[in-house]
């Protein structure tokens, strides 16, 4: 009895582990894949509440989850289309534009969000449904948490490879590593720079309004005002804590979707400590994780650097 | 008849009211080795550009072949078999070589194959006797390798054309030799080599045919054979330049200045790499340090200029014991001027205006500041006055220094470290990459700083210049003095074996 409780318990754990880690994972793809071509993507919270945003209102509109994610990831698009024009296109502060679309995209989508679903902000949206995979999912403790997942889960289990395998086997992944390291070799080689650029932020942007329609379709199934709560700076953590590599954003967004899965144990088991000392540990674990690591993390060379050719 | 694989006929390309070339008329027989050679400035930089499809000439036709030639861009420069090797690298440092040579390279489907490429690589590399492992990332590899890296890359493309701007103005002096013979073996294989230089040395070992430029024109086009060194000098200066030893006042030194005493150094890596040096330097005296780049020059004009603390040995000017004084108190209290080796990253502020440049040093006080606020007008009378004296080619002030020649920022650092009247000097590789007309300038400078009786260290890896100026020579090898010798007594034989770390007492 005891055994099976704790069984029971770690698969409860992990289960939530993974269901916190999947939208920053998704986004904390999308960042090393704009960081890895040069840009700093600080809108990732943004495009996290853009694509929740588009995904809760394409679902009530349309009823079907599936236009919510196109819708989510449309908005998420457009929030990159913002940030490559201002930071690629005019060579604004990459920083100072990302967090502008943060401060635009939490007031934006608040805004119409009222607009939009009024009254029925709080009733409950149709959403995706955990779908057994057959075989695998019945393999003890790890088929449960691993293969009884909705359709998003599973997309980010192709999303991460074939994101490394993007980045490191193909032309394009070298394209855009060289562009982040050193664009003036690139450009010389007859590669746009700013086209690479630009495509990589959209798609970034893009992948992390997964991750917010994941909140929406899978988790909450309501848009709440600024729902994204810091996912997106989490996200920015991991990707530096997982070098710039999408695998090891992948882990180290894990260990921070179980840090987020202890401290919700912790609340619970713990009713008497204030539940505000518990929600700090992932973020106390995210400095602590990149205090630990400081000094051996090398980013991209021309990281937030605007590129001009012709400069020395 | 000779066939040219290149011919220009009456180029020319304006910028704004500035004629950067003039004219240029230019004919490279193919598969030869063709010097292009010219002060800085001069405008070779501009014509190989355009060669390579980044400007676009203002009038003037090319020929490629045979066949009139638009080099719209890069890319179709490429296409036509123009490979352009830049002075600055254009390498990925993070990646590996056959990833450098691969990027970019058309027609390669959607995944990567590095195996399949390293493979040609390596054997490509082999037919010009380049030793290059293709999966070692660049910033693994030594200089000279990494601009092997750079011609394998435009050789991987197919280019018959090599145009090589500067290539052995960033390699060490052991590295030119084989660099030139590497040109020999790209010549003999067929392939057609345009190299733009100012080293007057390296032209006459390995061009077959050379064209003078000046001013944005071409003075002369001539077999390299029928052309004395002395004569591309003048052609390229526009008058006499003296190439051998100055004619040095022979002052006698005045009273002793600088004593280093046993300093020792650490440096970034945690090495050791000063290692107990000692010696004098008198006022009025030039004590020249010799030796391979990278054996602790670097760190010795640091903890000079305080911008390194010893780990042990002291440091006097003037019997007045400098050693735990800060960089600020050593410049402005003892007067003690740095003309660093880097002169893009610690010399300048590239971004600042030529006259900002010229108060970093002394903005706090007059001239530049009256009851500690700067005065600009006078700053800028100042600085025009500077740039008379100095020769500096500019054309405002206020024009950013990033603009400038690197001879014309490098006469900038003088005049503004000189003209504060130091009493200690130490110049670091003043001449690295200036053309001969420059280093004319700031060699008499330096003498004049000693006539006016300044202690100066002056630290260079080209034997040749220490000579020229030098009143003694200190050799350097790992950390260690390993002799000192008048000029006279430097030969070739006696300063190699110091360079090489057999001291005096041991070879004696």
């Amino acid at each position: 009895m005891e055994q099976l409780f704790d069984a029971q318990f770690m698969a409860d754990f992990l289960g939530s582990s993974l269901r916190l880690s999947v939208p920053i994972i998704f986004a904390a793809i999308g960042g090393v894949l704009a960081e890895r071509s040069g840009v700093f993507n600080i809108s990732l919270e943004g495009c996290i509440l853009g694509g929740a945003f588009g995904a809760a209102v394409g679902t009530y509109l349309t009823g079907s989850p599936f236009c919510g994610l196109m819708l989510g990831i449309t908005v998420a698009g457009s929030v990159g289309i913002m940030l490559a024009m201002l930071a690629v296109g005019l060579g604004i502060n990459q920083l100072v534009a990302g967090i502008a679309i943060n401060l635009l995209m939490v007031g934006l989508t608040s805004y119409l969000a009222r607009l939009i679903l009024g009254g029925d902000a709080t009733s409950t949206l149709p959403g995706f449904h955990p779908i057994a995979l057959p075989g695998l999912a019945s393999i003890p403790i790890i088929g449960p948490v691993l293969f009884q997942q909705d359709i998003l889960t599973y997309l980010m289990y192709l999303v991460v490879p074939a994101s490394w395998w993007f980045l490191y086997r193909t032309p394009w992944g070298l394209n855009v590593r060289a562009i982040g390291d050193y664009p003036v070799a690139a450009d010389s080689a007859g590669i746009s720079v700013p086209f690479v650029r630009t495509v990589c932020v959209i798609v970034s942007c893009m992948l992390a309004g997964v991750g917010g329609a994941y909140l929406v379709l899978s988790q909450v199934f309501v848009f709440t005002e600024h729902m994204s709560a810091g996912k997106g700076f989490i996200a920015l953590a991991a990707l530096i804590l997982g070098r710039w590599n999408p695998v090891g954003a992948f882990l180290a967004c894990i260990f921070f979707g179980m840090s987020d899965a202890l401290q919700l144990r912790l609340q619970f088991t713990s009713p008497d400590v204030p539940y505000q000392l518990f929600s700090m540990v992932p973020f106390l674990a995210s400095l602590l994780a990149l205090v630990l690591l400081s000094g051996k993390v090398r980013p991209p060379a021309a990281i937030g650097k605007k590129y001009v050719r012709g400069g020395k | 008849m000779k066939t040219f694989a290149l011919q220009l006929d009456r180029v020319s390309k304006v910028f704004g009211d500035f004629r950067a070339l003039n004219n240029i008329d230019l004919r490279v027989v193919a598969g030869s080795i063709h010097a292009i050679l010219g002060e800085n400035g001069a405008g070779k930089t501009t014509l190989m550009n355009i060669l390579y499809g980044l400007y676009q000439p203002d009038g003037g036709s090319i020929t490629l072949n045979g066949q009139p030639a638009v080099i719209p861009s890069p890319s179709a420069a490429m296409e036509m078999g123009i490979g352009m090797i830049h002075q600055h690298f254009m390498l990925v440092d993070t990646l590996t070589v056959v990833e450098n040579v691969v990027l970019g390279l058309p027609g390669q489907g959607l995944q990567l194959s590095l195996a399949e490429h390293a493979a040609r690589l390596t054997e490509l590399s082999q037919t010009y006797g380049f030793d290059i492992d293709p999966h070692v990332e660049i910033w693994k590899l030594p200089i000279g390798m990494r601009q092997r890296v750079e011609i394998l890359k435009v050789l991987y493309r197919q280019a018959n054309i090599i145009i090589l701007d500067e290539p052995t103005s960033v390699l060490a002096p052991n590295e030119v030799a084989s660099f030139l013979e590497g040109l020999k073996r790209l010549r003999d294989a067929g392939k057609t080599v345009i190299f733009i230089t100012h080293k007057l040395d390296e032209v006459a070992e390995v061009a077959d045919r050379i064209t003078v430029m000046r001013l944005g024109q071409v003075t002369a086009e001539t077999e390299v054979a029928s052309i004395t060194t002395r004569d591309m000098a003048r052609m390229m200066v526009g008058r006499d330049v003296v190439l051998t030893a100055f004619e040095k006042p022979d002052t006698p030194p005045g009273p002793l200045r600088v004593v280093a005493r046993n300093l020792s150094a650490i440096d970034n890596r945690g090495i050791q790499a000063l290692k107990d040096v000692s010696f004098e330097i008198r006022s009025g005296e030039i004590l020249g340090v010799a030796g391979v780049d990278g054996n602790g020059q670097a760190e010795l004009a640091e903890v000079l200029t305080g911008m390194r603390a010893p780990s042990a040995g002291s440091l006097a000017v003037d019997g007045e014991d400098i050693t735990a004084l800060s960089v600020y108190d050593r410049r402005h209290r003892i007067g003690l001027s740095y003309v660093p080796e880097d002169r893009h990253h610690t010399g300048l502020v590239l971004d600042f205006s030529v006259m900002k440049n010229a108060m970093l040093r002394d903005f706090r006080v007059a001239p530049f500041s009256k009851n500690g606020v700067l005065d600009m007008r006078r700053a800028r009378e100042v600085t025009d006055a500077w740039v008379k004296q100095f020769d500096v080619r500019l054309r405002s002030v206020d024009q950013a220094v990033r603009f400038l020649s690197g001879g014309n920022q490098q006469k900038l650092i003088f005049a503004r470290e000189v003209e504060c009247r130091p009493r200690v000097m130490v110049v670091m590789q003043p001449c690295k990459g200036l053309d001969v007309g420059a280093i004319e300038v700031l060699q008499r400078a330096i003498l004049s700083e000693r006539q006016r009786g300044t202690a100066i260290l002056y630290i260079s890896t080209e034997l040749e210049h220490i000579l020229n100026v030098c009143d003694r020579v200190a050799v350097m090898c790992a950390g260690r003095i390993t002799g000192i010798l008048r000029p006279q007594d430097a030969t070739d034989a006696r300063v190699g074996a110091l360079m090489g770390g057999i001291s005096e007492a041991e070879s004696a």
